[in-house]
C-alpha cells in the first residue's frame, strides 16, 4: 500500500518510489464545489516545496495548489482538461493532478500522515 | 463644515505604515509650478441665471463639430447616430441599471451584453468577445499584457502605423511591469518591414489597420510570420465602421483583435466615454481580460444569461487576475448594440461604402489642389496629405474660418519631421458643400 502524506492546504502526495502523485483531498474538492477548470504546470517544471504548482477553479473561486515537496514535474493529468469534474468524483484516484520526481525525500517527514490529517480535519469542523 | 473622520493620530499611523513623513510627500510627482497655492479663485456666489450666462459664454468659444464642415478623425469619428439609439438607451431600465452581478434580476442587461459580444465577434471574425473595455487604447494595452501571459514572453513590437496614443498606453503599462517594447518609427507610407524584427523572444506584434495614416495593412503575412516564431498577432482598429468593408482581422490570422467601437452608436463625447472592443480565439478565452457574458440554462432548463469565467477577474484572482478592470463600458456598449442592430450587416456594409466613397471624393478633390499631395495607396475613410507648408497653422487658419480640417500629424507625433502632414477623415456626414468649402479655404491658405 503506497504511503500517502498530506499538507495543511489539503494536498496529498502518494509516494511511489522516487515520485509522488499529487492531488487534492476529498475535503478540498467538497469545499471548492464543482471544479470547472484545472491549470496544470508544464512537464519538466521544477518546483520548490510550497511553491504554486497548479490552479484549480470552481464556479466561484480559484485556488492555488502548492507543491508538497520540491521536485520536477514529470507528468500531468491531461484528462482533466476535458473532464475537470473528475476532481470532484475521484480526487484521490483518477482526479490526480501531477507526478513529481521528489528532490529531497526528507521533506516528506514534515507532512502529515493519514491519521494526523484526519485529526486535523476534525479541528476544522 | 467638512466631515473628515480621521484623527491626527490615525493619519500619523497611516503615514508611518507606508513610510511617508507627511501628506505632502504623496504629491511629489506633481510639478511644483502646477500646485495650487491657495483656494480656487471663484466668486462666493452667483445666481443660476448668472452662472448659465458665464458658462454659456465659455462654451460659445468652441467651434462645435455638429455646426461646421468637419474632417477630424485619427481615433474618433463623427457619424450619424439615429435618434432611436438615444431614445432606447435612455429608457430608465437601461440607463439606471448597474452591474449585472445578480443574474436573476439583470436578464435584460445580460441579454444585450450577449448580443453585443456576438456582434463584436462576428465583425472581427473571432471566436469570442468580451463585454467591452474602457476604450480602444486600453484594450490595446490589455491585449499586449494578455499576449505576454499566453506566450510567457514579454517583448512587444508595435507597428509605426499604430495610433501614437495607443502606443503610449502600451509603453506606460510595459514600463510599470518592466516589459520590453520595440516601437517602430512613424510609418506614413506603410513601408516598414516589421516581419524582419520577429524573433523567438517576441510575444506579440501589434498592427493597426486601417492605420493612423489611413493605410490598409496586409495582416496575413504578418500573422504567418508571428505564428512561425510562436508569437501572437494583435490587430487594432480605431474606426470600427471599416469592418463593414475590409476583410475581418480574424480571417487574416489575428490572435487578438482590439479597437474602438465609438463610431457605432456613440458621439464624439469630447474624447470619451468610448467603448473598447476586445475579441480573441476560443483557446485563449481564459486569458482574456474584462467581463464575459455567457449563455446558460436555469434550474428549470430555461435559457438565461450570466457573467461567466469570473475566475479570471479581480474580485476572485486578485494579483493573478487577467486584469484590474472591474467594469465594462455599459451605456456605450448598449448604444453600439442598438445602432448595430438597426444597421444589420447589410446596413453596415452600405454605411461603410458611403464612407469610403466620400473619402475618395475628398481625396480626388484635394489631389488637384496645388500644394497638396495625397500620400496613401489605400485608405478606408481617412487618409494623409502632405502640404506645401506646416499643417498645424493651416488647421488653425481654417478653424478661424469655421472649418475643422483634420489632425496635423505634429500634434500626434511632435518632432518626427512630419509637420507638413495632415490626416483627414470623411464620413457619411460630410456633404458636397462641406468638401467644396474645405477645398476653397485650403486654396486660399496654401
Amino acid at each position: 500500500m503506497a504511503d500517502t502524506r498530506y499538507t495543511k492546504d489539503h494536498e496529498y502526495i502518494r509516494i511511489e518510489g522516487d515520485t509522488g502523485i499529487v492531488g487534492i483531498t476529498s475535503y478540498a474538492q467538497e469545499q471548492l464545489g464543482d471544479v470547472v477548470f484545472v491549470e496544470l504546470p508544464s512537464v519538466g517544471k521544477k518546483v520548490d516545496q510550497g511553491a504554486e504548482a497548479a490552479v484549480v477553479e470552481s464556479v466561484k473561486a480559484a485556488s492555488e495548489i502548492y507543491a508538497p515537496v520540491a521536485g520536477e514535474v514529470v507528468a500531468v493529468n491531461d484528462a482533466l482538461e476535458s473532464a475537470p469534474g473528475t476532481v470532484n468524483e475521484d480526487p484521490t484516484g483518477s482526479g490526480w493532478f501531477m507526478k513529481i520526481k521528489i528532490a529531497d525525500s526528507s521533506q516528506l517527514n514534515g507532512l502529515m500522515s493519514e491519521a494526523d490529517y484526519k485529526a486535523y480535519l476534525d479541528t476544522l469542523s | 463644515m467638512r466631515y473628515l473622520p480621521h484623527s491626527d493620530t490615525e493619519r500619523g499611523d497611516m503615514l508611518a505604515a507606508i513610510g511617508a513623513g507627511a501628506i505632502d510627500d504623496l504629491f511629489t510627482g506633481v510639478p511644483a509650478d502646477k500646485m495650487l497655492k491657495g483656494p480656487v479663485n471663484l466668486p462666493r456666489r452667483k445666481s443660476e441665471l448668472e452662472v448659465a450666462r458665464i458658462l454659456g459664454g465659455l462654451a460659445a468659444k468652441n467651434v462645435p463639430a455638429s455646426t461646421v464642415p468637419f474632417f477630424v478623425g485619427a481615433g474618433a469619428y463623427k457619424h450619424h447616430v439615429p435618434a432611436t439609439v438615444d431614445h432606447l438607451i435612455q429608457r430608465s431600465e437601461f440607463l439606471t441599471s448597474y452591474t449585472p452581478y445578480q443574474p436573476e434580476i439583470a436578464q435584460g442587461t445580460l441579454q444585450y451584453l450577449f448580443e453585443f459580444q456576438t456582434q463584436v465577434a462576428t465583425l472581427t471574425g473571432m471566436d469570442v468577445a468580451n463585454a467591452s473595455m474602457y476604450d480602444g487604447s486600453t484594450a490595446c494595452g490589455e491585449a499586449v499584457l494578455m499576449a505576454h501571459r499566453v506566450t510567457k514572453r514579454n517583448k512587444a513590437i508595435l507597428s509605426g502605423g499604430l495610433h501614437p496614443h495607443y502606443a503610449e498606453v502600451v509603453e506606460t503599462l510595459s514600463h510599470m511591469a518592466n516589459d520590453r517594447v520595440t516601437r517602430l518609427p512613424a510609418d506614413v507610407k506603410a513601408a516598414e518591414d516589421i516581419i524582419a524584427l520577429i524573433d523567438s523572444e517576441t510575444s506579440c506584434v501589434v498592427v493597426q489597420t486601417p492605420d493612423v495614416f489611413g493605410n490598409l495593412r496586409n495582416l496575413k503575412a504578418i500573422a504567418d510570420a508571428c505564428h512561425a516564431k510562436g508569437a501572437l498577432l494583435i490587430a487594432v482598429f480605431t474606426e470600427v465602421v471599416s469592418l463593414g468593408l475590409v476583410t475581418p482581422p480574424g480571417a487574416m490570422g489575428a490572435d487578438i483583435v482590439v479597437g474602438e467601437g465609438q463610431s457605432i452608436g456613440n458621439a464624439l463625447n469630447f474624447g470619451g466615454p468610448y467603448v473598447g472592443l476586445f475579441a480573441t480565439k476560443s483557446q485563449y478565452v481564459r486569458q482574456m481580460p474584462g467581463r464575459l457574458c455567457g449563455e446558460t440554462v436555469d434550474a428549470e432548463g430555461r435559457r438565461g444569461f450570466v457573467l461567466t469565467l469570473s475566475t479570471r477577474e479581480q474580485h476572485i484572482r486578485r494579483d493573478k487576475a487577467t486584469s484590474n478592470i472591474c467594469t465594462n463600458s455599459g451605456l456605450c456598449s448598449l448604444a453600439f448594440t442598438v445602432h448595430m442592430t438597426l444597421l444589420g450587416s447589410e446596413g453596415l456594409s452600405r454605411l461603410a461604402r458611403i464612407n469610403h466613397a466620400h473619402a475618395v471624393k475628398l481625396a480626388d478633390m484635394l489631389a488637384s489642389v496645388k500644394g497638396i499631395e495625397v500620400l496613401n495607396q489605400s485608405f478606408f475613410n481617412e487618409f494623409t496629405v502632405k502640404l506645401s507648408k506646416p499643417a498645424a497653422p493651416v488647421v488653425e487658419a481654417l478653424a478661424a474660418k469655421k472649418i475643422l480640417a483634420g489632425v496635423p500629424v505634429s500634434r500626434l507625433l511632435p518632432g518626427a519631421g512630419l509637420d507638413a502632414h495632415l490626416i483627414l477623415a470623411s464620413t457619411e456626414v460630410n456633404t458636397d458643400e462641406d468638401r467644396a468649402t474645405l477645398v476653397a479655404a485650403l486654396k486660399e491658405v496654401l
